[in-house]
C-alpha cells in the first residue's frame, strides 16, 4: 500500500492542472475554432488573443491597475502592522487583548456586507474609482492578518535584543529599522505574501469601488463576457495572464512553503 | 514567553492600525446599522422603522432559502475538503525534490483571482466546449450546468473543492512535518500498524492545524461570492444563490437598503456565532488537562 | 537477553559512497556482553545515534553484520528484535492512558489480556508508575513521560537490550540525577543489557561500566572510566574526557627519548625507537607536579575553583594547565614541573604509543 502512496498526490495535482490546461488551450485558439470543433490542443495555433490584450489599453491597464492597488495595499498593511504588532508583542496596555480580538473579527466579516457602505463612504470622500480606495478598503482584512502574523514572529525574538540596543544607545526608530526588522525578515515576508495574495484575488470590493480609471482586470473580464458576447479565447487569455503573478510569487517563496508555514502561528 | 511591560505609549504604535481599520469597519457598520432601522424613499429623507426590517428578513422565505442553501453548501465542502486534504497531506513525500514540486503546484489554485476561477470553470464545464462538459456528456450523462439545477450545484461544489482543498493540504502537511521522527521510530519498535500510527500519533498532533483549517474554510465558504457568481450568476433561477450573492443582489441591485442592511447584520452575527461554536467544540479536547 | 556483536559495520547515508568522508560510520567492531551497561560517548555527529539505530534495526547498515546471540539478524525488523529504545524526548501516545500506553506493544502482538495486565502492572511497579496508570499520558511531567517510554520497552518479557538516546535531554536538572540513579538501580536489579548514548561525559561515567568513545565515525577507545582517564588511547579521548582536558605538547622523539622544547621528559613506557608522523606528549593537568628538578615553566594565572585550583602555565610557546589540590603551594613567575612518568605518554598522529593498548 505504501508503494502506491505517490499516486494520490499525483492524481490530485493532475486534477488541479486540468482546468488550467484547458484555459491555456482555449487561449491559443480562435473563437471560431472554439465554437466549431472540440480539440485537446489548438489546431490553428494563434497568439491573436494575447496580442489584443497587450495592445489594447482597456485590457492591459486592467492588469496595471490591479497590480498597483495590490502593491499599495501590501505596503500600507505591512508598514502599519509592524509598529502595532510590536506593541502587542512587547507591551501590556489598556484594552490590548480586546483590541487584538476585535481586529481578528474583521477577518470574519463578509465582504458583501461592506459592498454598499464602502461604495457610499468612498464616494463621499471623493476617492471613488481610485487605486488608493481599493488599497485602503482591503486594509480592513489585510491589516488584522498582518498584525496576527507579525506578532507571532516578533514574540519569538527575545526582549534582550531590544534592551541591549537601548543600552548601546539606539533610539527606538533606529533600533526598529536596523536591528529588529532584519531579525523578523521571514515574518515580514510571510505577512507581505498573504497580504498580496488576498488583495490580488479579491474581486467584489475591487469592482464596487472602481469604474474606469482604476478598473481591475477582473472587471474588464466580466464586462467582456456580458457586453460584447462571448469571446472565449480572449477571456481565456486574460485569465491565463492573471495566473502569472501568483505563480511568480509562489516560486519565490517556495522555500518558505516547503519549511511549512507552521512557523510560530499554527 | 515574552515579558510584557505595561506602557500607555503603546497606543501610539497601535494608532495607525486602529485608524485604518476603524475607518473601514466602524463607519460602514454604523451606516449599515443606520439603514437597518430606517426607511427611505429617496431624497435623503429617512423614517424610523425600528426592528421592522429585521423581522421582515427573519421571516422572509427568500432569506431562509438562501440560508439553507448556504448551510448545505458549506457542510458539503467541509465534508469533502477536510478529509481529502488530510489524505493528500499524508500521502505526500516528506523529503526530496518532490516536496517543493508538490507544494508549488498545489498552491497554484490559491493564488488565482477568484473571478478567474469562476471564468475558468465556466469554460471548463460548458457542455460542448469545455473539457469537463464534453467528457461528461460523452459518457452518456446529460450535463448542462447553465440549465440544470443539480448540475449547477455539483459544478459549484467541484469548483470550490478544486479551489480550496490545497489550503487544507498545506496546513495539514505543515502539521505533519512538525512531528519528530522519533515518534515514527518508536511506533515501528512497538509494532504499530499504519492505521494505529494515524490514529494515535498523526491525528492528535494535527488537531491544532485542522481546527484552523476547518475554521478558515467554514468562514470563507460562508462568505463566498465571486466564484459562484461568475460561474452561474446564482442560477439557474436561484439554485446557487448563496447568502452573499443574495445580499449583494438586494443591496446593489435592488437598492433595498433597509432589508439589505438588516440582513447584513444578521449574516455577520450568524458567522460570528457559528465560528465561536466551531472553535469551542474543536478546542474542547485541548483544555482538558 | 543475549550478547550483541557488531562485525565490520560501515554505514553511509549517501547513495553511492565514494571516499571515507561519505561514511557516517567508518568501521565498527564491537561486542556488547549480556547484562552489561555501556555508554556510547562522543560529540554530535560522531555516529553514535547511527550505531544505535543499526542495532535496533531502524537503519540497515551499508556493510557488515549485526549478531544477536551469535545469529545474524540484519534482516529482522525492529519489532522482531526484542529491543527497547528510549529517545531524546518522551514518546508517549497522548490519547491513551498510561496503562494503555504500556499495553500497546503487547496488544499488537496478540498477547492474552490477563497476561497483558500482569506484565503492565509488574513493569509499572518496577519504575514507580503504579499510581498514574489510569491517568491520561498527556498531562504528565517530562520525567514521568520518559519513564512511560522506558516502561513501554520493558513491558515485553523478552527484551534483549535497552537503548537510550540521550534520554535526559529534556528532564529538569534536579530530576536528572534521580532518574539516572533509578536507571542504574534498574540495571543492578534486572541485569538488562543497556546501551546509553550521550555527549555528556558525566552521564557516561556515572551510568556505564564500559564506555565506547566515538569520534568522526570511528570507535576510538573502549574501556572503563579509569582506563579512559588514566590511559587515553587517542588525543581525542584525552581532550574529551576530564575537565580540563589533557595537555598536549608537540615533542621530538629521538631513538626512544622524548624531548619537549629541548628538555628531556622521562616516561615509564617510552615510545618505539622509530616513529614517523606528528608526535605529541600528552599529560593530564592532574598528573603534573611541581618539582625542583623538573622542566622550567612560567606561571601565568591561578584560578581558584574552591576545593582545587587550576594553574595556567606556559612552557616555551605552549600554554597548559596544572591541577593543584588544596594545600599545595604554588610558586609565582618561574617554576619547575615534572610529568608523572607512569601516566604521561607520546601520541603519534593522535594515537597512543607505549604502555597499555586501548
Amino acid at each position: 500500500m505504501k508503494r502506491y502512496a505517490w499516486l494520490i498526490p499525483t492524481l490530485y495535482i493532475v486534477f488541479l492542472l486540468l482546468p488550467i490546461y484547458w484555459l491555456l488551450n482555449m487561449s491559443f485558439k480562435t473563437t471560431n475554432e472554439i465554437l466549431g470543433t472540440f480539440s485537446l490542443w489548438p489546431r490553428e495555433f494563434t497568439l491573436e488573443n494575447y496580442a489584443t490584450i497587450f495592445t489594447d489599453p482597456t485590457w492591459y491597464m486592467g492588469y496595471v491597475n490591479s497590480l498597483t492597488y495590490v502593491v499599495i495595499n501590501t505596503v500600507i498593511s505591512v508598514a502599519v502592522a509592524l509598529p502595532a504588532a510590536y506593541a502587542f508583542s512587547r507591551y501590556r496596555f489598556l484594552g490590548d487583548k480586546h483590541l487584538f480580538f476585535w481586529l481578528l473579527t474583521n477577518r470574519m466579516a463578509p465582504p458583501a456586507v461592506f459592498a454598499l457602505p464602502f461604495f457610499q463612504l468612498y464616494s463621499a470622500i471623493g476617492l471613488f474609482d481610485t487605486h488608493i480606495a481599493v488599497a485602503l478598503a482591503h486594509c480592513l482584512f489585510n491589516i488584522p492578518l498582518a498584525v496576527w502574523i507579525l506578532e507571532g514572529f516578533m514574540s519569538s525574538v527575545p526582549r534582550e535584543l531590544d534592551e541591549t540596543a537601548y543600552i548601546d544607545g539606539y533610539s527606538f526608530p533606529r533600533f526598529f529599522v536596523r536591528i529588529f526588522m532584519p531579525s523578523i525578515a521571514s515574518g515580514i515576508g510571510v505577512a507581505a505574501f498573504f497580504c498580496f495574495m488576498f488583495s490580488w484575488v479579491e474581486l467584489l470590493l475591487a469592482k464596487t469601488l472602481t469604474s474606469v480609471a482604476a478598473k481591475p482586470i477582473a472587471a474588464t473580464m466580466t464586462r467582456t463576457a456580458s457586453t460584447s458576447g462571448y469571446e472565449l479565447g480572449l477571456l481565456a487569455a486574460a485569465g491565463a495572464l492573471t495566473i502569472i503573478p501568483g505563480a511568480i510569487v509562489i516560486w519565490f517563496v517556495r522555500n518558505y512553503i516547503a519549511k511549512g508555514f507552521a512557523l510560530g502561528r499554527v | 514567553m515574552i515579558q510584557k511591560t505595561p506602557d500607555r505609549k503603546a497606543w501610539l504604535l497601535v494608532a495607525p492600525v486602529l485608524a485604518l481599520v476603524a475607518f473601514n469597519a466602524l463607519i460602514p457598520l454604523m451606516t449599515v446599522v443606520n439603514y437597518s432601522v430606517q426607511e427611505t424613499f429617496g431624497d435623503n429623507v429617512f423614517f424610523w422603522e425600528g426592528v421592522t426590517w429585521y423581522e421582515q428578513v427573519l421571516h422572509s422565505s427568500r432569506f431562509h432559502e438562501a440560508l439553507m442553501r448556504q448551510l448545505l453548501f458549506t457542510a458539503q465542502i467541509l465534508l469533502i475538503e477536510v478529509p481529502l486534504g488530510v489524505v493528500v497531506a499524508l500521502a505526500m513525500p516528506r523529503r526530496g525534490i518532490g516536496v517543493s514540486v508538490c507544494l508549488v503546484l498545489m498552491a497554484l489554485p490559491l493564488l488565482i483571482p477568484w473571478n478567474v476561477v469562476g471564468a475558468m470553470w465556466n469554460i471548463f464545464a460548458l457542455p460542448d466546449i469545455g473539457l469537463l462538459g464534453y467528457v461528461v456528456n460523452a459518457l452518456g450523462i446529460e450535463y448542462n450546468f447553465t440549465q440544470q439545477p443539480a448540475a449547477a450545484w455539483a459544478t459549484v461544489v467541484a469548483m470550490d473543492v478544486w479551489h480550496w482543498t490545497s489550503l487544507v493540504v498545506l496546513l495539514a502537511y505543515a502539521g505533519l512535518r512538525s512531528i519528530p521522527d522519533a515518534f515514527y521510530q518508536a511506533a515501528r519498535i512497538d509494532g504499530a500498524s499504519g492505521w494505529q500510527i494515524f490514529r494515535h500519533i498523526q491525528l492528535p498532533k494535527m488537531k491544532r492545524v485542522l481546527t484552523i483549517a476547518v475554521l478558515l474554510r467554514f468562514m470563507d465558504s460562508f462568505m463566498i461570492y465571486t466564484e459562484p457568481f461568475v460561474l452561474t450568476g446564482g442560477g439557474p433561477g436561484n439554485t446557487t444563490t448563496f447568502l452573499s450573492i443574495d445580499l449583494v443582489k438586494m443591496a446593489l441591485g435592488q437598492f433595498d437598503l433597509g432589508p439589505a442592511a438588516a440582513m447584513s447584520l444578521i449574516y455577520f452575527l450568524i458567522i460570528l456565532l457559528l465560528s465561536w461554536v466551531f472553535y469551542t467544540v474543536m478546542m474542547r479536547g485541548e483544555t482538558q488537562r | 537477553m543475549a550478547q550483541i556483536r557488531l562485525k565490520a559495520i560501515r554505514h553511509s547515508y549517501v547513495d553511492r559512497p565514494g571516499s571515507d568522508q561519505d561514511f557516517a560510520l567508518k568501521r565498527v567492531d564491537l561486542t556488547f556482553e549480556d547484562g552489561g551497561a555501556y555508554a556510547l560517548l562522543g560529540p554530535s555527529g560522531c555516529g553514535k545515534t547511527t550505531l544505535l539505530n543499526i542495532i535496533s534495526g531502524l537503519v540497515a547498515p551499508t556493510e557488515g553484520e549485526v549478531l544477536f546471540g551469535g545469529k545474524a539478524i540484519n534482516d529482522l525488523p525492529p519489532d522482531a528484535r526484542n529491543i527497547a529504545q528510549v529517545f531524546q524526548f518522551p514518546v508517549v501516545y497522548d490519547t491513551m492512558t498510561v496503562y494503555d500506553n504500556l499495553a500497546f506493544p503487547l496488544r499488537n502482538r496478540g498477547i492474552a489480556a490477563g497476561e497483558i495486565d500482569r506484565r503492565v502492572r509488574e513493569t509499572a511497579s518496577m519504575l514507580g508508575l503504579e499510581e498514574v496508570l489510569s491517568r491520561r499520558a498527556r498531562g504528565l511531567a517530562a520525567d514521568n513521560k520518559q519513564k512511560i517510554s522506558l516502561a513501554r520497552g520493558l513491558v515485553r518479557s523478552d527484551v534483549n537490550v535497552i537503548m537510550f538516546d540521550e534520554p535526559l535531554t529534556v528532564i529538569d536538572p534536579h530530576l536528572k540525577w534521580r532518574l539516572r540513579s533509578q536507571l542504574k538501580q534498574l540495571h543492578q536489579r534486572y541485569n538488562f543489557t543497556m546501551i546509553y548514548v550521550t555527549h555528556d561525559q558525566t552521564e557516561a561515567l556515572t551510568f556505564a561500566d564500559r564506555i565506547v568513545v566515538m569520534h568522526d565515525g570511528d570507535v576510538v577507545q573502549v574501556g572503563d572510566s579509569e582506563s579512559l582517564f588514566e590511559r587515553p588511547g587517542h588525543t581525542f579521548v584525552g581532550h574529551f574526557i576530564g575537565s580540563p582536558g589533557m595537555n598536549l605538547f608537540p615533542c621530538r622523539v629521538d631513538n626512544g627519548a622524548v624531548f619537549v622544547e629541548g628538555q628531556r621528559v622521562l616516561l615509564d613506557a617510552p615510545p618505539p625507537a622509530m616513529v614517523s608522523g606528528r608526535t605529541e606528549l600528552g599529560v593530564r593537568p592532574e598528573f603534573v607536579r611541581f618539582d625542583p628538578a623538573g622542566i622550567k615553566v612560567e606561571i601565568r594565572h591561578v584560578a581558584d575553583v574552591g576545593r582545587y585550583r587550576i594553574v595556567d602555565a606556559v612552557l616555551g610557546p605552549h600554554s597548559f594547565k596544572i591541577y593543584c589540590a588544596e594545600g599545595v603551594e604554588i610558586p609565582s613567575g618561574e617554576a619547575r614541573v615534572s610529568f608523572d612518568p607512569r601516566l604521561a605518554a607520546v601520541f603519534v598522529d593522535g594515537w597512543r604509543t607505549g604502555g597499555e593498548a586501548p
